[in-house]
């Protein structure tokens, strides 16, 4: 069992499952965009900006930003682990990671409810 | 020295097995793809910050060919970590977790990724 204090939930069973529920929903917004913008060939900023108010899409979009963070984290966490050997380089790193994960979640935010 | 030594480390002839490529394919498209959420945030902020924002991104991508090939890069990225990624959701879900299995699932992913990615040529450009 992996037991490391820098992994995601300190388990691995439960990074395992954090890994494949995020990637599911990611898969779904992926899908969704590529059809949005494969089928409204002519996109104009009122038709883009108009689907970004609506309550649901930013709900969904939240939600793929928010599995996003988990899941970049937990592969992020294992290449890492995996191949930088030295403690000290390696917890910078993570930390470095863990903070860019962290202003992408605030600038997605930002996107979606500022402006 | 001892001449009855082995002597069969031909290096030309040792190589990964199809699942080990695409799994590092996997992890290298996965970090990839972490650095570039910069360029595809950088274009979702624009695109919905104003009329003008979003001629710039769509200009960018209809003209600017540095930006066709960022684009490019990134969807082809993401659709071949899209497909290993659902390969290992089937080998989750305990299908054909095999040896032949499993190099028959790794080419798989490598034809199916490659459609995709052709495809996001096409589209691209």
């Amino acid at each position: 069992m992996v037991t490391n204090i820098t992994s995601f939930s300190r388990s691995g069973l439960s990074d395992w499952l954090m890994q494949r529920v995020s990637a599911v929903v990611m898969a779904f917004y992926a899908v969704f965009l590529v059809a949005y913008l494969l089928f409204n060939p002519g996109l104009d900023y009122y038709a883009w900006s108009g689907l970004f108010a609506q309550t649901w899409m930013r709900i969904f979009s939240l939600l793929a930003f928010i599995s996003l963070s988990a899941h970049a984290w937990v592969g992020l966490w294992t290449v890492t682990t995996d191949y930088i050997k030295p403690t000290n380089v390696r917890v910078g790193v993570q930390m470095f990671v863990i903070l860019a994960i962290f202003a992408f979640l605030v600038w997605s935010i930002q996107i979606l409810w500022g402006a | 020295m001892n001449s009855k030594r082995p002597v069969n480390l031909d290096l030309s002839t040792i190589h990964f097995p199809l699942p080990a490529l695409t799994s590092i394919t996997h992890r290298i498209t996965g970090v990839i793809l972490f650095v570039g959420l910069i360029f595809a945030f950088w274009a979702l902020s624009a695109s919905l910050s104003s009329p003008a924002g979003f001629d710039a991104v769509s200009s960018a991508l209809a003209n600017n060919f540095l930006a066709k090939l960022i684009a490019w890069g990134l969807l082809s990225a993401f659709a071949f970590h899209f497909v290993a990624g659902i390969k290992h959701l089937v080998m989750d879900a305990d299908i054909g977790v095999t040896l032949e299995g499993g190099e028959k699932k790794a080419q798989i992913t490598v034809v199916v990724s490659a459609v995709l990615i052709i495809l996001a040529g096409v589209w691209v450009w």
